[in-house]
């Protein structure tokens, strides 16, 4: 497996467009992964699936607007090269 | 407008065939021709561009250089910009990470390294794996021969391309290309690692205070056994390079599984509060572990395309 930068930017932008399109209440409420079932005990130790909960609602609200210039330029320089 | 790129255009091969002394000359008489006002500056090197005596041209324009006021203060003007420029890229990087600590990693010396090769190579007698601390901060490499450090990863991550690229060569397969390409993608397996040792890091809640800088040195430290794989499969063939292969991953298995359990696995006997990882211990373990065994198979991934 060869690997460029570009390769890794490109599975970077991926990654993130498919954590970013995991709807609040449509999907993930429906699966037990919603905002309102991460407030859990006050133990100091949160456990694995409040913390990828977490981190799946602070990438969304983080990389939104980031997202949308990224994808736009990745989208023009596709068509325009290829 | 033109004449001035026709110029540019015009040095760069001939400054692939002049020899390097004649480099900083040639960069120099491209540099004064836009402001340099008369006509002469402006012609000459449009005119001389396919001559092969451009040594004597060039010191005709050094002559220039220092001779005219415009040039002087056009130089001035230069660099006191690439002084603004510098302190504007010296925050911007400042900003994203810390320079000190960054030298903290890089403050080696050879007595250090020395210590430390041998530690990765033959890891089953060295005694005490803690990383010793002085007020709170860790200790540089200099004074602790457990603390990790960054230097010898980059060293290691360049011998290895310049190895891959000699290797390949003896294989009559080489191109420059194929030199970026193993570049490119020994750094982002390292990345794609350090990365997924993060992300598990934040989900098991592991309170440790192992830096991303600290990470980086640790996935660093398999070129070390990289190497030393590769020259075996050249110098012993086959076979040497899976005996050394076999070698240097244990002896490296051992160095990562000792020296990440101080950090990650919780050490009963500072624990204040007394309940240790509610998350099951053995997670923790299963990272330390998993981390010592996707060593072998990188190494292997990356090295055995070199030797056939």
């Amino acid at each position: 497996m060869a690997f460029t930068l570009y390769s890794l930017i490109q599975a970077a932008i991926l990654c993130i467009n498919a954590v970013a399109v995991l709807h609040e209440e449509r999907f993930l409420s429906k699966i037990g992964w919603g905002v309102e079932q991460s407030v859990g005990g006050f133990g100091d130790e949160p456990g694995i699936k409040v913390q990828l909960m977490n981190l799946i609602r602070s990438v969304r609200t983080v990389m939104r607007v980031p997202l949308i210039g990224v994808n736009s330029v990745c989208i023009v320089l596709l068509l325009l090269f290829g | 407008m033109d004449l001035p790129h026709h110029g540019y255009r015009a040095t760069k091969p001939r400054a692939r065939a002049a020899p390097p002394a004649g480099d900083s000359v040639l960069f120099d008489d491209t540099s004064s021709a836009p402001p340099v006002m008369n006509s002469q500056g402006f012609y000459t090197p449009g005119h001389n561009m396919a001559g092969p005596p451009n040594d004597m041209h060039g010191g005709s324009a050094v002559n220039n250089l220092f001779t005219d006021p415009m040039a002087n203060a056009a130089m001035m003007y230069g660099s006191s910009i690439a002084n603004q420029g510098k302190d504007i890229v010296n925050k911007e990087i400042s900003r994203f990470m810390s320079v000190n600590k960054l030298k903290y990693f890089f403050a080696v010396d050879t007595r250090y390294v020395l210590k430390k090769l041998m530690i990765l190579m033959f890891p089953y007698t060295h005694q005490d794996w803690e990383v010793r601390y002085h007020r709170d901060t860790p200790l540089t490499p200099r004074q602790d021969v457990n603390a990790p450090d960054l230097y010898i990863p980059s060293m290691a991550f360049i011998t290895y391309i310049l190895l891959a690229g000699m290797a390949l060569g003896i294989q009559k397969r080489f191109s420059p290309e194929v030199l970026g390409l193993c570049a490119s993608t020994a750094l982002v397996w390292i990345i794609i690692e350090v990365l997924i040792m993060l992300l598990s890091l934040y989900l098991l809640t592991v309170h440790s205070d192992l830096s991303t800088f600290d990470l980086i040195a640790y996935s660093g430290y398999k070129y070390v056994g990289m190497i030393f794989t590769v020259l075996c499969g050249l110098l012993f063939g086959s076979d040497g390079y899976y005996v050394a292969l076999v070698w240097s991953s244990c002896a490296l298995m051992f160095f990562i599984v000792r020296s990440l359990k101080m950090k990650i696995l919780p050490s009963i006997s500072s624990d204040s509060m007394g309940m240790g990882s509610n998350n099951k211990p053995q997670l923790r373990l299963y990272i330390t572990v998993a981390t010592a065994v996707f060593q072998p198979i990188i190494i292997y991934w990356l090295t055995s395309h070199l030797v056939r």
